[in-house]
């Protein structure tokens, strides 16, 4: 297992590595200068010069790719052109309003889609059923920023009940950094609760006709927990699948959401430096992405075992 | 439980004119019609029939396990100790199964939940209807898998499904089934998916749990062999009826009704009939085959090998039978896919005609694809289900260049020939039934002008009496074709009476190897004696043989 792990993370090397030199060169092949966005409107040909010449732009691409790719292996993302920041301090401020709105957008959409599947999937071909997953179908058919209008009209502009926007540190208290998750959390959740509620069903379901849910019943085990221990335990597999799919979307879903909600995370990060073509920012922060990514790929082969026995590396 | 009656006169489970409702749609009205019958203490009631018979269906009421929507129960009780179980509410249901009433299962396999350890599978019985603590749980399962005659019960306690063998699975199931005493034990095709030498402990080990605990059975199967090894009563179902009911001998030796006396007959017999030798030209020689899974490779260090099949030697003449029998993971099933090349040996020869096929690249081997064909075990899932059986049929010819009229000609003679319509071959494979489906897939493999026909368990999933058409078929093709026939198998009675010669396969070891009428009358292997030994009802039949 250990060694399973270590050779997993390794394999992640080559696949970072690829995203650091397509995200660096991609960006050089834009038809843009950050120069010029950061001298402003009036600035003359050689203010932009200047900048160009202390921002390193004018140096050869592979010398800058060298300098710069030096720079990330010693831990050291460069300046932020725009922030005047280092790019690691900058994600630092950001990491915890996007960690936060993933987390509880995550943990919303467990709770409600799983047990929404099994019930979905317990009373298969009834109306409750056909409640559920037409919820389901809405939930998938609506665009994301719609949600979060809604969301806003009802529960902040109309009802009053939560904040329309913005976002509180955890530090200054857990109720009101809840409170302001809240509105962008649902709105993030409502498609992958539609998607993973009718996964959940379909497990749910094809496991429900297995001999040993019989065998269960056979025991004079109570539903609810055939249905649990027997049912979902079984059908966890390609739920977690699925799960580990949608925090990676989420992670991309965020610029969206964080826009919406001017929550101060890594989306809105991304979108202004994106703006100004701050390339040490964005580089840093794909790079970030990237890890996620492969990291969450780990971690959800790494539950398989604990889920399954007969899974084993 | 202690307040069981002990007499023979009060039934443990009194079942009396059952009838169970089909949904709208269905082929008949009622899946089981009017069925009426005792299980005393300590007795052992065969229920007997074919698929379709119903009797799956009767047990499933008696335990309350009736799909609800689809199969409601609209007349009769099931009196399990005088309380009728399909009034019975939910929750009493509930309590009565694991405690007065057990059920274990045919296929060990799927029985169990496969991410709950075993011990924790029969705990769940003392956890749902006892108030015993977490040690005493573990204390009262560890002593009914010491019961259960489970190896180790200290280390498998907390092994899991598929840590332990299909016996050892089934073990588990009847553990579980029995730790709280019930009064009825009902046991659905318990043997069915179990090795014959398996079969025989479980038979035994079932006989002695029950009488020891006074245990009434209703052990449902269609294997007569068995009826004739554990029952005491028989009662015959067919099409949702009670045809026949009475003693072991009664029904077995003789029969009242038409159907009875037509299962018994369509029993295969262990004595093999008496055979002339096949003199034909030679159609394929296996010298030295050997198949080894898990090489090392580079990346996984420590690779397991297995020899699945060693050494492997036989040739089959045109017009002739061999029969490999074996259990499972014997390799017999290995040879047969490196016969067909589904899967490259790994050492030996393979010899068709001369030429040596055994290692060829897939380019040079596609003329030698269709000279041989198989027919699978499950006819369910060997034809593709989105395909007419016709799309299925000429599908090989027309790959190998003959045009579609001409193929389809052919493939309306062959339906005939394997006894269906030729006007059948624009329907579905799921519009017939699994013997007939069985016969279309021989046709498929007959469209192809084999020289050798491999038949991979290709009669196990059907029931005797269908069994007893199917194999009368194959060897009516083999006689027309002149056709050599690999049979692999694990179902002696059926070896005994198609196979000229037999070879019998341990572990990837041909063991022994003659005709069948040797091997039959003097086995001289102690694994081929170990194998007829535990062959259920080895009496039974033994008068009767078919032709």
């Amino acid at each position: 297992m250990a060694g399973y792990i270590l050779r997993r993370v390794l394999a992640t090397l080559p696949v970072l590595a690829i995203v650091a030199v397509l995200v660096f060169l991609m960006l050089r092949l834009t038809p843009s200068d950050p120069a010029a966005i950061i001298a402003g409107d009036y600035a003359s040909p050689q203010q932009i010069e200047g900048i160009r010449e202390r921002l390193g732009l004018n140096e050869p691409i592979l010398k800058q790719f060298v300098i710069w790719i030096g720079g990330v292996l010693r831990g050291d993302f460069g300046e932020s052109f725009f922030y005047k920041k280092q790019v690691a301090e900058l994600i630092g401020e950001r990491l915890e309003p996007t960690l936060s709105l993933s987390v509880v957008t995550i943990l919303l959409v467990i709770l409600v889609a799983v047990p929404l599947g099994i019930i979905a999937a317990h009373n298969h071909g009834t109306w409750i059923d056909r409640v559920v997953m037409g919820f389901s179908v809405l939930g998938f058919s609506i665009p994301v920023f719609v949600v979060g209008y809604i969301l806003i009209y009802v529960f902040a502009v109309t009802l009053d009940w939560l904040p329309v926007q913005g976002y509180q540190r955890i530090s200054e208290g857990v109720g009101g950094w809840l409170l302001r998750l809240i509105l962008p959390a649902m709105t993030l959740s409502v498609v992958f609760i539609a998607f993973i509620a009718r996964m959940t069903r379909t497990s749910v379901l094809e496991v429900l006709n297995e001999d040993y849910i019989r065998t269960a019943r056979a025991k004079g085990q109570t539903e609810l927990k055939v249905l649990i221990r027997h049912a979902l335990a079984n059908a966890a597999v390609p739920i977690l699948t699925i799960i580990g799919l949608t925090v990676a979307i989420l992670i991309g879903g965020v610029v969206v959401t964080e826009s919406v909600y001017t929550l101060p995370g890594l989306g809105l990060l991304t979108v202004d430096a994106v703006l100004a073509r701050d390339y040490p920012t964005i580089q840093a922060v794909i790079l970030l992405f990237s890890f996620a990514y492969v990291l969450i790929n780990l971690l959800v082969d790494v539950a398989y075992t604990f889920l399954d026995p007969r899974i084993r590396y | 439980m202690q307040e069981v009656p002990t007499g023979m006169t009060e039934p443990v489970l009194s079942v009396r004119n059952l009838t169970v409702r089909l949904p709208s749609g269905a082929d008949r009205e009622n899946a089981i019609e009017h069925i009426s019958f005792d299980i005393g203490p300590r007795e052992i009631v065969c229920i007997v029939g074919e698929s379709g018979s119903g009797k799956s269906v009767t047990a499933q009421a008696v335990m309350g396990l009736l799909p609800k929507r689809d199969l409601v129960v609209t007349a009769g009780e099931t009196l399990l100790q005088g309380e009728d179980t399909t009034k019975a509410h939910i929750h009493r249901l509930r309590e009565l199964r694991g405690t007065r009433m057990g059920m274990i299962f045919q296929e060990p396999m799927t029985a169990l939940n496969p991410v709950q350890r075993v011990g924790q599978q029969i705990a769940e019985v003392l956890e749902i209807h006892t108030d015993l603590s977490a040690t005493e749980q573990r204390q009262r399962v560890l002593d009914i898998m010491k019961a259960v005659q489970l190896p180790d019960p200290e280390l498998m306690i907390d092994a899991y499904p598929h840590q332990l063998s299909g016996g050892q699975r089934q073990r588990i199931m009847i553990a579980a089934a029995l730790i709280l005493d019930p009064a009825l034990l009902i046991a659905d095709e318990p043997t069915t998916a179990l090795d014959v030498t398996t079969q025989a402990q479980i038979l035994r080990l079932i006989k002695e749990m029950q009488s020891r605990r006074n245990t009434g059975v209703m052990f449902i199967t269609h294997d007569f062999g068995v009826v004739s090894e554990i029952a005491d009563r028989v009662v015959v179902m067919q099409h949702g009826r009670v045809v026949e009911q009475g003693t072991r001998e009664e029904v077995l030796r003789r029969p009242r009704e038409a159907y009875t006396k037509m299962l018994v007959a369509a029993v295969p017999s262990l004595v093999p009939p008496k055979r002339v030798p096949v003199e034909g030209k030679l159609a394929l020689e296996a010298k030295n085959l050997s198949k080894i899974y898990g090489r090392r490779t580079f990346l996984s260090r420590k690779a397991r090998i297995v020899k699945a099949a060693q050494d492997v030697n036989f040739h089959i003449r045109k017009g002739e039978t061999l029969g490999i029998v074996g259990e499972s993971g014997s390799g017999k099933t290995t040879v047969a896919r490196c016969i067909a090349r589904l899967i490259e040996p790994s050492e030996g020869e393979i010899l068709i005609e001369g030429a040596n096929v055994a290692h060829l690249p897939e380019r040079d081997l596609r003329p030698y694809r269709r000279d041989i064909q198989i027919v699978f075990q499950d006819p369910y899932r060997s034809l593709n289900p989105r395909r007419t059986v016709g799309q299925s049929i000429v599908e090989g010819p027309i790959n190998f260049g003959m045009p579609r009229e001409k193929a389809i000609d052919k493939a309306r003679e062959l339906m005939g020939l394997v006894g269906l319509s030729p006007d059948a071959l624009d329907r579905y494979p799921h519009q017939f039934s699994g013997g007939q489906r069985q016969r279309i897939c021989i046709a498929r493999a007959l469209a192809m002008g084999p020289t050798l026909l491999i038949a991979d368990e290709a009669v196990s999933a059907l029931d005797v009496s269908v069994q007893a058409q199917v194999l009368e078929l194959l060897d009516n093709i083999r006689k027309q074709f002149d056709l050599a026939v690999l049979f692999i198998t694990h179902d002696l009675r059926v070896a005994a009476q198609i196979c000229d010669r037999i070879a019998v396969m341990k572990n990837g070891v041909v063991v022994e190897h003659g005709t069948t009428v040797d091997v039959f009358r003097s086995p001289q292997h102690e694994y081929t004696k170990a194998l007829f030994d535990a062959a259920p009802g080895r009496d039974f039949g033994a008068q009767q043989s078919v032709a």
